[in-house]
């Protein structure tokens, strides 16, 4: 039981520093030597490091907006998995624990499918690691939240 | 400096405030000093009626200096330094500087939609009463160019509007001089009015100031603003999920609530039965 919790913890942590990391850094397009979205847009020229506000169109706030929500409910639903730990009735299952969890992964398909689909289709940028680890931590974040609703706490 | 913000009138205001109040406890302070020295005793009863509020701190401030404690210890730290803040306060509110300027106020940038109206505000703040000479005058700098033409200019209680530069028949004067208001609206708004427009307002004998410019930018599409809608949907979201918190909360409160009525109530009804049983017996 000790082992399922430690590893249940485990994986939300590096579920919330996985967004942490995509949603603060300004890497979701890349090409050549700028590094666009979603807060600034970098130019490393021989100078130096140039950086500039991204673009404030619609549909990168909304992104950002996603990105930022999700990063709060997987937070909360990290506090409320403590606070149930120690609260809840013997059997019962994390249910805030597990909305929260689901809420922020649902959020954070909805930002990288926005991005996906609205972002400027050049040839020579790519996408960015940051995109990538937006990815990789929706379906991460679903196991969670569905391995929370199996959850019980037992003895 | 081209925009003189509204905090400059409150600091002089503030200043002015505190040399009044130092000169006022000035001359309450000679007056009661005066009226102990005894060939002027007939200045006490005039000095002492007045019960002002200054009159109330300074018989503090006597009374506590009085006391023999005062003289023998050393100030503590908190009164040194209320002294010592009082003191600069007061020696900012005497150097006179600029307290004599006229403080000119228009916007720092203006947005408008292409083809569309903008009224261009101009006010200023002026010791003096508004005199019947205030002029007020508007020039315009395209954006790029380093000459400034002239586009407005209101003197002697009229306007002269621009009627051979780029903004002829297009410059209306909507300001109000007796409320040193000097706005004028630019109609059919252009991508060639893109620019710097200057107001340099003068109010005699108060003619020294700097003139304040507004930057007007011409849009086809007025942009969004950064960020306003990643607040509004995070906003919406939490704000969302707090409602929900409450009404659950709510919800199990009334239910819990309502379930402790109904018991009452049934223990009311068997008590009003029981007695009325009893007294049918009797």
């Amino acid at each position: 039981m000790l082992l399922i919790l430690l590893g249940v913890l485990i994986m939300h942590l590096i579920i919330l520093i996985l967004l942490i990391v995509s949603t603060a850094a300004s890497t979701w397009s890349v090409g050549g030597d700028t590094s666009t979205d979603l807060w600034y847009s970098c130019m490393t020229s021989n100078g130096g490091y140039h950086c500039k506000p991204a673009s404030s169109e619609d549909w990168i706030q909304a992104v950002q907006a996603l990105m930022i929500l999700s990063l709060l409910f997987c937070f909360f639903s990290l506090i409320a998995f403590v606070f149930q730990l120690f609260k809840l009735v013997k059997g019962g299952r994390f249910f805030f624990t597990a909305i929260f969890q689901i809420l922020a992964s649902v959020f954070v398909m909805c930002a990288a499918i926005i991005y996906t689909v609205m972002s400027p289709n050049d040839g020579a940028t790519q996408f960015g690691y940051a995109y990538v680890l937006a990815w990789v931590a929706f379906p991460l974040t679903l196991i969670s939240g569905l391995i929370y609703i199996v959850l019980r706490k037992k003895e | 400096m081209g925009r003189a913000g509204p905090m400059r009138g409150v600091w002089l205001g503030i200043n002015q405030g505190t040399v009044c109040f130092l000169l006022l406890s000035c001359f309450e302070a000679l007056c009661r000093v005066a009226s102990s020295i005894p060939p002027l005793h007939f200045l006490s009863p005039p000095c002492t009626r007045t019960r002002s509020r200054v009159g109330l701190f300074l018989d503090r401030l006597l009374s506590g200096l009085r006391h023999p404690s005062f003289w023998e210890l050393p100030a503590k730290p908190e009164t040194m330094l209320t002294l010592l803040a009082l003191a600069s306060v007061v020696l900012l509110g005497i150097v006179p500087e600029q307290s004599q300027a006229i403080v000119i106020y228009t916007g720092w940038e203006r947005h408008a939609l292409l083809g569309s109206d903008i009224r261009l505000s101009c006010s200023f703040f002026s010791w003096r009463w508004t005199s019947e000479d205030v002029t007020f005058s508007w020039t315009y700098r395209p954006d790029g160019s380093r000459d400034s033409i002239s586009i407005f200019h209101y003197t002697g209680g009229a306007a002269y509007v621009d009627n051979k530069g780029p903004f002829r028949d297009r410059v209306e004067f909507v300001g109000n001089p007796g409320r040193r208001d000097g706005s004028i609206l630019i109609k059919n708004l252009d991508f060639n009015d893109n620019g710097t427009f200057t107001c340099d307002a003068k109010n005699p004998p108060d003619i020294v100031g700097r003139p304040s410019s507004v930057r007007l930018l011409v849009f086809e599409k007025v942009p969004i603003q950064a960020g306003v809608i990643t607040g509004a949907i995070i906003g919406v979201v939490l704000g969302l999920l707090v409602l929900i918190v409450v009404i659950y909360y709510l919800m199990r409160f009334l239910v819990a609530r309502r379930v402790f009525s109904l018991s009452v109530s049934k223990h009311g009804k068997k008590k009003k039965e029981g007695s009325q049983q009893r007294q049918i017996k009797v």
